[in-house]
């Protein structure tokens, strides 16, 4: 570009004021034209009426001890489940080194509300919705849920044991507003604690 | 400018010995533009921005927006309210389609003045008026969709002018609607419409550039390209200053999207279309306005009588008068090349033209002003003197001025006046600069 016709031509060495006014030039322009882009891509992301309903806020008083509700959180199924003591023992008991995806089972609940598991219901495979939230569901080996599409097994603490899933269930965020009512999406500010 | 750029990069080569595209961009960059271009001459590519402007807000505005009567105007508030810069690409849409048409009447009143319907470019003129009359089309179905009150009574009268048509107007009003007034089934079919016209207009476009490179551009002077001395390569020059036109422009449309967004609208269309009350004053967009005074400015008895006698055997009530010469406003504007018979294009060698053009440009703006207020008064009387002086512009004084007027001596060449009225242009060196493109 601009072989000096006419231009600036101050330095022998081929550089001229033209050059750099052409490069300054095309700079300010590409950062106009991002700054222009920017709008047309942003509006593709969820709006703000979408963002409004990104928590799910849901009863628990009315579960009982070993029962399963499953509720819909951002398009997606989220499980919870009221563990009985046997089953929080067995999901605390569990030798970490025989998992897939090592996680003890205090990471995957909160503090003093141990009994409370609270999962995105999506097999970490391929996305089917795993069984084990009615009664007369297979639970497979291991108590907790069994995917029906390829045989995924995961613990009573929503861990991958067996079968072709690589990660255990997500915990999704979630905070108890009271001890009777859970807003799944939000996090507990206390959590950290 | 050689005709068969030889391009250096083999993959260039290869694709450009089976599908010339190359070739094609290279002719468009060295496209011999007339050297004396003014700055009238940029509202052409201002257009051709616009329309791209337009393509890219309307398509995402799309992804968002519902055609059902029931949701459209929420699925718009959303659009403004919850969208992540909706309110931003809908108020750009909705201006831009104002700065569209202001830049596409410069560029028609620039041709007006400066002859550029002339012969040889009657063809190119004829394809611009097509597009207005697409763009027209197109900005009508638009401004339906946000189904406001203004909307849906501009939808509702505009639709009924085709009533007027003598036997089957009413037949054909209903197929417009899909119903028994205007309702969702029109609000589907004037979004599919909307949809799909500005790609015909871009085929047009296509067109109307195809005849704008066959015999390159008129020019200020009006006179024909004599030799390569009379022309630079499009580009850089001129690409940069259509840019540099485009970088003011987009000044002046910004403004008015971040500080007056709502200037050119009607607070009405902010009320959802009630199919039970009408707003006290219908108007429609400034772009209309003229249009509009032309259809109400028919006297009830005087140019309907007129017409019936001309046509003889079709009764003409003033309705349908009112909707012929509104269509007819245009279709006297595409017959310029042929009422104009005057050899010399450029009202700049046309002494008693050039005042006329200012008259008929004040008309049009007088026009656009009447159509603004209440049919009534005084309002009414100057209304019709300038519809009648409109069609009396375009259809008997052109026809009489190209016979009576004497026109200034025309200079030799585009390179004439700059090289100071003598030489012989031919031998000089300016050809020189063209190589380098």
């Amino acid at each position: 570009m601009a072989h000096g016709a006419g231009g600036g031509g101050d330095d022998p060495h081929g550089e001229t004021r033209r050059d750099f006014l052409t490069l300054a030039t095309g700079t300010i322009g590409a950062f106009g034209v991002a700054a222009v882009a920017w709008p047309f891509i942003d509006q593709m992301n969820p709006a703000a009426d979408v963002l409004a309903l990104s928590t799910t806020e849901v009863d628990i008083s009315k579960i009982e001890v070993g029962q399963s509700i499953t509720v819909l959180w951002r398009g997606h199924p989220v499980f919870i489940r009221r563990r009985t003591p046997e089953e929080i023992k067995a999901a605390e008991d569990v030798n970490l080194a025989d998992l897939k995806d090592p996680q003890p089972d205090s990471d995957r609940v909160q503090k003093g509300k141990e009994q409370w598991l609270i999962l995105v219901g999506v097999c970490t495979h391929l996305g089917c919705i795993p069984l084990g939230q009615k009664q007369g569901d297979p639970r497979g080996e291991f108590g907790g849920w069994f995917c029906p599409c390829h045989g995924s097994q995961y613990d009573t603490s929503g861990r991958i044991r067996k079968g072709p899933a690589p990660q255990n269930l997500a915990v999704p965020p979630y905070a108890f507003e009271s001890d009777t009512v859970v807003l799944i999406g939000a996090e507990q500010e206390a959590k950290k604690a | 400018m050689s005709d068969a750029p030889r391009f250096k990069n083999p993959i260039v080569r290869w694709v450009d010995h089976r599908l010339p595209i190359f070739t094609f961009m290279h002719h468009q960059q060295v496209y011999p533009t007339p050297k004396n271009l003014n700055y009238w001459w940029n509202f052409g590519s201002l257009a051709g921005i616009m329309l791209v402007v337009m393509i890219v807000t309307g398509i995402v505005l799309a992804m968002h927006y519902t055609a059902n009567a029931t949701m459209a105007f929420d699925s718009v508030e959303r659009i403004m309210r919850d969208v992540n810069y909706g309110w931003l690409i809908r108020y750009i849409h909705m201006n831009g389609a104002s700065m569209f048409f202001i830049v596409v009447y410069i560029h028609i009143f620039r041709g007006l003045y400066y002859g550029s319907y002339k012969a040889p470019r009657e063809l190119l003129w004829l394809l611009g008026i097509v597009i207005l009359l697409l763009m027209m089309a197109t900005a009508f179905m638009g401004y339906v969709l946000p189904w406001g009150q203004m909307s849906f009574w501009g939808a509702t009268v505009i639709t009924n002018l085709f009533s007027a048509i003598p036997l089957v107007g009413q037949s054909i009003v209903t197929w417009l609607w899909g119903g028994f007034s205007v309702d969702n089934p029109t609000l589907n079919r004037f979004f599919s419409l909307h949809y799909l016209l500005p790609f015909v207009i871009f085929a047009v476009v296509f067109l109307h550039l195809w005849a704008l490179h066959h015999h390159k551009s008129n020019n200020p002077l009006g006179i024909d390209i004599k030799g390569p001395q009379d022309t630079i390569p499009f580009h850089p020059y001129y690409t940069v200053k259509d840019n540099f036109g485009i970088g003011v422009f987009f000044i002046v449309f910004a403004s008015l999207v971040f500080f007056a967004p709502n200037l050119f609208g009607e607070p009405d269309n902010y009320i959802k279309a009630n199919p039970l009350q009408t707003p006290p004053h219908i108007v429609p967009e400034w772009y209309f306005l003229p249009y509009y005074a032309i259809l109400r400015a028919t006297p009830d008895n005087f140019i309907g009588g007129w017409l019936t006698s001309w046509l003889g055997f079709i009764a003409v009530p003033a309705k349908l008068a009112g909707v012929i010469l509104m269509f007819g406003s245009l279709l006297v504007l595409a017959l310029q090349p042929w009422f104009d018979r005057s050899p010399v294009r450029s009202a700049r060698f046309r002494p008693v033209y050039k005042w006329f053009f200012w008259i008929i440009l004040l008309d049009a703006v007088v026009l656009g002003y009447c159509g603004a207020k209440p049919p009534e008064g005084a309002y009414v009387v100057i209304a019709r003197l300038a519809a009648a002086w409109y069609f009396f512009h375009f259809v008997i004084l052109m026809p009489l001025l190209s016979v009576f007027e004497r026109p200034d001596p025309l200079p030799h060449s585009i390179s004439e006046p700059v090289l100071k009225g003598g030489g012989s242009a031919p031998a000089r060196a300016p050809a020189k600069p063209m190589e380098k493109a």
